[in-house]
């Protein structure tokens, strides 16, 4: 059958990486791309880092955020995980026909907060407007520059008995949107969706020894730790219990049949370190509320190569693998 | 839920059982995905097999309802609703699916609750609505709820596409299938909040078949499996409930009443077990005008080409996941050939997303 671009090619896992390799990156290859890192190191000016993101969000306005505000947060976010500092931001709009304007007025004064919190500016940007039936209301591209600060040495640089540690409570975001979609209530439940540039300086600037970082946006927790371990000499052994979850996400997982490591995040990163700077990390992390949080939650396992294994509670040990495809309510 | 504690002295005296080579069948989805998540199949003794039965809802339906569905969201002007689970199961043609169909602009949308499809039918009174029924007595109860509410309301765009399906029946034909080879079951605690213990009774009265209700906490489920694996080493065979908190003996009454108001049994066809006298839940005629089969003249039954899928052989715990030849190569999470990889609660898609 001809192949089709289905939802499953947006959903950060498996179809989005093919997507990314079969297509993607045979048509533009070049070095600087082919890193695939959350943002790119500019090649002749290595001290720029620059990201960009669309943001196609349903619905617009969610428990503890909205599209303005992600649209924000997640292009910053992604210039902080190269340990740069975020600056400039450009802002794309697709507006739909229809949308009230005091919608994108309200969205806009979100994006303006966001920038101000976050120590970046908005400095270019476009507006198109699409036929009525052709947008979901309204869609944000944002591109971000940032001036590299810190040096990571990235992912080869990971070693056995490494620490892998996350900032806070997994699948908050995708978990808090699922709901406010379904109109089910969602109760305490809040998007977790914020700026971590401030946090990531405050880890870089501590002279731990931080290998990588990254948010783990699209696919949950799961599908950025296969990220690390795919094609690798290393795998990583995770400890089910150490993964802090909130109890509100657990329950609402368990009523619409997700899991919490494989549900969206926005304002959490993963760090892997050396085993003796985790401690130090753990303290600095949560003495911001960005991080408040955090645990160490699996180590890095040579014997392991390629493979992200889940420890669970009772003792038994199984694979976690990537999304294969978007997360679907399930049936009962 | 057990502690981990608790879960270790259930694993150790699990382990001092005298017995033998044992294998047990779970005929829940939910058992199965939940077993697989928690890793307690490496964490019982070698001797102890437990195979996954005919519990998935979407992986029993066969392949020619299948694609009766494709073919039916094609329909200008309709509006077709069900669970999450549904979207990505694979037509007889590789790369179909209704998550395929609705790239190609068919509407096709997921609903938490047949009540919600209700809704859709009645803010869009132009288009017809189907929602697609699909589960045993957990779900089938719901779906009579909202045919009767659809009358009620007078919501005369919505119309019901069953393929709800009765457990008993489906049970009694693989224990009388030649092979079979089982030594007690795992029975489904969801299921048996609706039909009781009572509704379980047949497995040790007419066939000597040792059977535990099990809730779904990992350690619920060892508990459950240690006292049928007592009965077995003492050579007893009662119903017994180990999900006490949530199925009564009776099960319950007014979802029973709901289903025989609503429903009448009728032939079905199951994936691996062909077709089964009084398995499948039809609408009385009494509400046939709510009858998607009817309404859109839906006929099950076109010849399906064989491609390889041994699905309905996993579904009767003939042949572990592992053991199909398309299994990880052919068929997998992204690509599936038969509905047991997509499925939330499909055997294959356990082994297969944790490596069991």
């Amino acid at each position: 059958m001809e192949e089709i671009i289905t939802l499953d090619y947006g959903s950060g896992g498996k179809k989005t990486s093919r997507l990314i390799e079969e297509y993607i990156l045979p048509a533009f290859d070049n070095a600087a791309l082919s890193e695939l890192g959350d943002g790119a190191l500019l090649p002749g000016a290595e001290a720029i880092a620059f990201s960009t993101d669309s943001f196609v969000v349903d619905p617009l306005f969610f428990p503890g955020g909205d599209i303005g505000k992600l649209a924000v947060c997640g292009t910053v976010n992604d210039v902080a995980m190269c340990g740069a500092e975020p600056k400039f931001l450009s802002c794309a709009l697709i507006l739909e026909e229809g949308l009230p304007v005091e919608i994108l007025e309200r969205v806009l004064q979100s994006m303006r907060c966001a920038a101000a919190d976050a120590g970046v500016q908005i400095v270019t940007g476009d507006t198109k407007v699409v036929e009525k039936g052709r947008g979901d209301g309204l869609y944000i591209n944002t591109s971000g520059i940032g001036f590299k600060k810190h040096s990571l040495p990235g992912i080869q640089a990971v070693r056995d008995g490494d620490a892998v540690l996350v900032s806070g409570t997994a699948g908050d975001h995708g978990t808090a949107v699922m709901l406010a979609r379904s109109g089910m209530m969602s109760g305490e439940l809040k998007s977790d969706c914020m700026a971590l540039n401030r946090l990531t300086d405050a880890m870089l600037s501590s002279g731990a020894q931080i290998r990588i970082l990254r948010d783990p946006t699209r696919g949950g927790l799961a599908t950025t730790l296969n990220e690390f371990t795919e094609g690798r000499d290393f795998g990583i052994e995770l400890d089910e219990s150490a993964v802090p979850v909130r109890p509100e996400v657990t329950a609402a997982c368990d009523m619409l049949g997700l899991d919490p490591l494989y549900c969206a995040n926005e304002g959490k990163l993963v760090c892997i370190c050396a085993a003796d700077s985790a401690e130090l990390l753990l303290e600095i992390m949560r003495s911001l509320p960005e991080g408040r949080d955090a645990a160490q939650i699996g180590r890095v396992d040579k014997s392991l190569p390629g493979r992200v294994v889940l420890r669970t509670s009772l003792g038994g040990r199984r694979i976690l693998q990537k999304l294969a495809g978007a997360q679907l309510p399930r049936i009962c | 839920m057990l502690s981990g504690d608790r879960s270790h002295e259930l694993l150790d005296a699990i382990a001092a059982l005298p017995i033998g080579e044992t294998r047990l069948m779970e005929v829940c989805g939910t058992h199965t995905m939940s077993i697989a998540k928690s890793g307690i199949r490496n964490l019982l003794p070698k001797h102890i097999h437990l195979i996954s039965g005919p519990g998935c809802p979407v992986c029993v339906t066969v392949q020619e309802d299948i694609d009766a569905v494709l073919e039916l969201a094609m329909k200008p002007e309709l509006i077709l609703t069900g669970y999450g689970d549904m979207l990505r199961v694979p037509g007889s043609r590789k790369g179909d699916s209704l998550l395929r169909r609705r790239a190609m602009g068919a509407d096709v949308r997921i609903v938490y609750s047949p009540m919600d499809a209700l809704d859709i039918a009645e803010t869009e009174p132009a288009k017809q609505v189907v929602f697609l029924g699909i589960g045993f007595e957990t779900t089938a109860p719901g779906t009579a709820a909202a045919v009767i509410a659809a009358k009620e309301r007078g919501i005369k765009n919505f119309s019901l596409l069953s393929m709800l399906k009765s457990v008993e029946p489906a049970m009694r034909a693989l224990i009388e299938t030649n092979d079979f080879s089982i030594d007690g079951f795992l029975c489904p605690g969801h299921v048996a909040t609706v039909i009781g213990e009572k509704g379980f009774d047949f497995l040790a009265e007419d066939y000597g078949l040792p059977g535990v209700i099990g809730g779904f906490e990992p350690g619920e489920i060892l508990l459950a499996l240690y006292l049928l694996l007592k009965q077995i080493s003492e050579g007893r065979a009662v119903i017994q409930n180990a999900y006490p908190r949530a199925v009564k003996p009776e099960g319950n009454p007014l979802a029973c009443q709901m289903l025989r108001d609503v429903f009448r049994l009728a032939p079905a066809s199951w994936r691996g077990l062909g077709e089964i006298p009084d398995s499948g839940f039809v609408l009385k005629d009494e509400l046939s005008n709510f009858d998607a089969a009817k309404r859109f003249c839906i006929e099950s039954g076109a010849v399906v080409l064989q491609n390889g899928c041994r699905c309905g052989e996993v579904i009767t715990g003939r042949r572990i996941p592992k053991d199909c030849p398309l299994f990880g190569r052919g068929c997998t999470p992204e690509d599936p050939v038969g509905p047991c990889m997509v499925s939330s609660e499909g055997a294959c898609a356990a082994a297969y997303k944790y490596q069991d």
